[in-house]
């Protein structure tokens, strides 16, 4: 496709300098087509977090060019670059990261707070996405009453309330059980399959990165593979 | 989204009550002392004020012995007496009244009521230079003046205190070891700005009073009153004038009597409340600095403990300015409940003061509006630097933070 939605131009990022220069990213070019569910592993200290950061336009590249919806993003300020994230983007997080003494569809309702839209509109889309993601009837549950499964689909349905081009998600499984995790696994992949939702995962789980359609793996900054499943839908 | 952000700050500032409140406490005190402080002080300023003009206007006040020197003693003079007042009635003609006092704190007795009041001896001219009037009854008489008549007027105090609701006039009061019969009853004037019930008072001819309570001539005051468009310096320049030649003072000394301006001791009282009100407005000011740095400090701690919070709401598409408006609001929804739990207690001193003070509670609407105004704006001023930190947080390093 002409038009990728994620594009990595030799993609550098580099922390301190001198001695304890630290190249997170080593000249790493990417694409990732919209409609795709890619996996992106790696041992820790290969780059995969930093690679996600960027693709999630929380972080720029020091050198390279990221091109996100055929935008220069790693060339935006910060505003532009949360304009972005709310418009486009979903974020997963390993440890949930919801509003504490929040309810869930509070928490639910977060980014279109920040997107200017009604009270109710509001309610009515965060109640959707709740439903989406199976927890009807938990909605006034604060995530001290909901267990780690269920917070994670109070995170998910956060990350597609605003009906986003991308999700990205970071260990969205690394605090749960297998069973839990499979779960979340399945309501990813039908997101991606039935909704066409984009999703990019990091993960250092094989049976995890499993479940998506192809698998990048980092190491030492560069992409030591990236395959696509043969029999992924 | 503004009452949103409101709606937020107030939750959180609840979920952390007892840190709130004791933050508040600056803020509390400072616009509580700036809101007691200006309402019992525009209270007293218009009490003085109207003292002053019970006191009656265009006055002036003259008294035995000098102004009192600095450090020195006071001038050991001999008293005033009827050729003085003499040679000012004639001396003066302008004057609407020259009138001569004396006074004397006395028991007086009716039936087996007794009340401590203060009984003045005077003359008809008296009620003319203090704008004193009557209410029951009549003003003695200059006749009654002249033949030592054993005739008086009461304050309201004792009317009530003695009579209730009955008709005084024409019964008999004894005045320490007189008898006199009431002839009026005097115009209520209230306390004075020293507490004081000018209305436990007993007024009779200066005669009588010389004879049968005080047992001498002398007169302790001589009140002159001008007519409005008198020039009172000049005025008061003639009487002293006047005063020198019949007291016989040679040029070389000093005067032995003073003469008062009751306009420029109104003036004198307004600039000493003025001067108050400033004093404890200075001290309401560095309690409320102390209140906003406290604000401050606070904020600061919070924006800290949030964090992650902070991280999340950056990740999710929150602009910077919506976390900064997030954290300024807080600030600002914190130091405005200061500020009106502030004047709640401030307006209850005040009236606290002027119940037992009895002066008058004089709440001023533009002193609460600033008030509220200026516990916003500090919030504001002080909140702004820790929300600005937390809107520059980079949300990688914030989702990371514990």
């Amino acid at each position: 496709m002409a038009h990728p939605l994620v594009r990595f131009e030799q993609v550098w990022k580099t922390y301190g300098s001198g001695e304890a220069r630290v190249d997170a990213l080593a000249g790493v070019d990417l694409t990732i087509e919209r409609g795709e569910f890619v996996a992106i592993m790696g041992p820790s200290g290969s780059g995969k977090s930093t690679a996600m950061n960027i693709i999630g336009c929380l972080d720029t590249p020091t050198r390279g060019r990221y091109f996100f919806m055929d935008v220069d993003a790693g060339g935006l300020d910060r505003s532009r670059r949360a304009l972005l994230r709310n418009l486009y983007i979903g974020f997963v997080f390993q440890g949930y990261n919801l509003l504490a003494r929040t309810t869930a569809v509070e928490n639910v309702e977060l980014p279109l707070i920040y997107r200017g839209v009604a009270a109710r509109q509001r309610r009515k889309l965060a109640l959707e996405a709740l439903a989406k993601v199976g927890l009807t009837g938990r909605e006034g549950h604060t995530p001290a009453e909901l267990s780690g499964g269920q917070q994670q689909r109070v995170a998910i349905a956060r990350a597609i309330v605003t009906n986003p081009t991308l999700l990205v998600a970071d260990e969205p499984t690394g605090n749960l059980d297998t069973a839990r995790s499979q779960e979340i696994m399945g309501l990813l992949n039908a997101l991606n399959r039935e909704q066409g939702l984009t999703i990019a995962m990091v993960t250092h789980e094989a049976d995890i990165a499993a479940h998506a359609g192809r698998i990048v793996t980092f190491v030492d900054g560069k992409i030591a593979s990236d395959e696509a499943k043969l029999e992924a839908a | 989204m503004i009452w949103e952000t409101v709606r937020l700050a107030l939750l959180s500032i609840r979920r952390n009550a007892l840190r709130s409140v004791l933050t508040l406490l600056g803020i509390v005190i400072g616009v509580a002392a700036v809101i007691a402080m200006i309402t019992i002080g525009s209270g007293t300023t218009e009490k003085v004020k109207s003292d002053i003009s019970k006191l009656g206007s265009n006055l002036l006040v003259v008294r035995a012995g000098g102004a009192p020197q600095p450090g020195g003693p006071r001038i050991q003079a001999k008293e005033l007496r009827d050729k003085e007042v003499q040679a000012l009635v004639e001396g003066i003609p302008e004057a609407r009244a020259v009138s001569a006092a004396a006074q004397k704190q006395v028991r007086i007795v009716s039936g087996t009521d007794s009340l401590s009041v203060l009984v003045t001896g005077s003359d008809p001219g008296y009620f003319t230079a203090r704008d004193w009037g009557v209410v029951l009854g009549r003003e003695f008489t200059d006749q009654e003046l002249r033949g030592n008549a054993n005739v008086c007027l009461v304050g309201e105090t004792v009317r009530s205190q003695f009579f209730g609701a009955g008709d005084p006039l024409g019964l008999a009061v004894r005045v320490g070891r007189m008898s006199c019969t009431i002839v009026g009853v005097l115009e209520s004037k209230g306390f004075s700005g020293f507490g004081q019930d000018q209305d436990a008072t007993v007024l009779m001819p200066l005669t009588t009073f010389q004879r049968r309570i005080a047992g001498n001539r002398d007169v302790d005051t001589i009140y002159i009153s001008g007519t409005d468009g008198t020039p009172m310096t000049a005025m008061q320049e003639k009487v002293e004038d006047i005063l020198r030649e019949t007291r016989r003072i040679t040029a070389d000394k000093d005067d032995d009597f003073s003469v008062r301006d009751m306009t420029q001791i109104a003036a004198t009282m307004a600039s000493a409340t003025t001067v108050m009100t400033g004093m404890l407005g200075a001290v309401a000011g560095v309690s409320l600095l102390v209140g906003g740095i406290g604000i401050m400090n606070i904020m600061l701690v919070s924006v800290t403990e949030r964090t992650r919070e902070i991280g999340i709401r950056l990740a999710i598409g929150a602009q910077e300015r919506d976390i900064l408006v997030q954290f300024m609001v807080e600030a600002t929804v914190l130091s405005l409940i200061g500020g009106l739990i502030g004047i709640a207690l401030g307006m209850g001193l005040a009236g606290l003061a002027s119940a037992t003070m009895s002066i008058p509670f004089s709440p001023s609407l533009p002193v609460i509006a600033l008030a509220v105004g200026f516990s916003g704006a500090i919030g504001m001023v002080f909140g702004f630097f820790p929300a600005l930190r937390a809107a520059r947080l980079d949300p990688i390093d914030a989702l990371r933070h514990e």
